[in-house]
C-alpha cells in the first residue's frame, strides 16, 4: 500500500475552489438549469474532498461518502428536472424569479 | 512521484476552467459540455488519489447518466424556437474548440498513465473489495436509505413530469 503523493491539503483547496464557483453560479445565474448545474458543481466538490481524506487514510468510507452523495444528486437532479418542465409549462420561462410568488 | 503530482496539477487546472466556463456559458449545452469535462478531470483526480472505482462511478453515473438526464431536458425544452437554425449554429468550429482542447488535455494525461509503465497503479488507496465490504456490512442502513431516497425520487419525478407530458399531449392535439 503506496502512500498517496499528492498532497491532501491542495486536493482540498481544489475542492474549496470548486465548491465555491458552485456556490457564486447559484447565487448569480437567474436560470433554473444553471442553478441546478451549480448545486451539481458543488455536490462534486463534496465528493471530492470525501474521496480526499479517504485516500489520506487509506479508508474505504470516504468512497462509500461519496456513493452517497452520488445518489443524493441523482435524486436531486430527477426531481429538479420535473420542477424545471412544471416551470416551463406555467410560466413559459426558466427564470427563477418569476416563481417568486410565495414571497408574496 | 512527483509526475503524478504534475498531472494531478494539469486535471486539476483543467477542472476549474472547465467549471469557470460552465457558469458563464448563456448557452445550456454549451455549459453542459464543460461541465463533463470537468467531471472527467475529476474523475482522473480521483484515479491519481487512488479511488478507482470512484473515478469509474464518477464518468458512468455523473458524466454519464445525470448529463444525459440535463441534456434531455434542454433539448426538450428548446424544441420549439427554430432548431435548425441552432442545429446549424452549433456545428460552427468556435463551439466545440475549448472544449475540444480540454478534453485532449485529459486524453493526453490518461494515455501516459496507461502507456506508462511506473504509474500504471498510482498510489493503491482503496480497492473496490475493501469498499464493497464495508458497504454491505456497516453501512447496510445507509444504502437502505438511499434506495428509499432514490425511490422517492422516482416517485417524485415521475408525479412532476407526468402532468408536463399530459400537457404538452393536449397542446400538440
Amino acid at each position: 500500500m503506496t502512500a498517496v503523493s499528492v498532497p491532501i491539503e491542495h486536493v482540498l483547496v481544489l475542492a474549496a475552489a470548486l465548491f465555491t464557483i458552485g456556490l457564486v453560479g447559484v447565487l448569480v445565474r437567474r436560470n433554473v438549469i444553471f442553478l441546478l448545474m451549480s448545486l451539481e458543481i458543488m455536490m462534486n466538490a463534496c465528493g471530492l474532498a470525501f474521496i480526499a481524506a479517504g485516500a489520506r487514510w487509506a479508508e474505504a468510507d470516504g468512497q462509500i461518502m461519496y456513493m452517497l452523495i452520488l445518489a443524493l444528486a441523482a435524486a436531486e437532479v430527477a426531481v429538479g428536472l420535473g420542477l424545471v418542465l412544471q416551470l416551463q409549462r406555467r410560466f413559459n420561462n426558466l427564470d427563477i424569479d418569476a416563481a417568486s410568488e410565495l414571497a408574496g | 512521484m512527483s509526475l503524478e503530482i504534475a498531472l494531478f496539477y494539469l486535471a486539476a487546472l483543467v477542472s476549474l476552467s472547465a467549471t469557470v466556463l460552465t457558469v458563464t456559458r448563456t448557452n445550456a449545452s454549451h455549459a453542459l459540455i464543460y461541465l463533463i469535462i470537468s467531471l472527467l478531470a475529476v474523475a482522473l483526480i480521483f484515479f491519481l488519489l487512488g479511488a478507482p472505482f470512484a473515478a469509474a462511478l464518477e464518468i458512468v453515473i455523473y458524466a454519464g447518466a445525470i448529463m444525459v438526464l440535463f441534456l434531455f431536458v434542454v433539448m426538450m425544452l428548446n424544441l420549439g424556437r427554430g432548431s435548425v437554425e441552432q442545429e446549424r449554429r452549433w456545428l460552427t468550429p468556435k463551439m466545440w474548440i475549448g472544449p475540444g482542447i480540454l478534453a485532449a488535455v485529459l486524453l493526453v494525461e490518461l494515455l501516459y498513465l496507461i502507456v506508462g509503465t511506473e504509474v500504471m497503479t498510482p498510489g493503491i488507496g482503496v480497492s473496490p473489495k475493501e469498499v464493497g465490504i464495508k458497504l454491505f456490512g456497516p453501512y447496510l442502513l445507509a444504502v437502505e436509505l438511499a434506495s428509499i431516497l432514490l425511490l422517492a425520487a422516482l416517485v417524485g419525478a415521475f408525479h412532476l413530469g407526468r402532468r408536463y407530458m399530459r400537457a404538452r399531449r393536449e397542446e400538440i392535439e
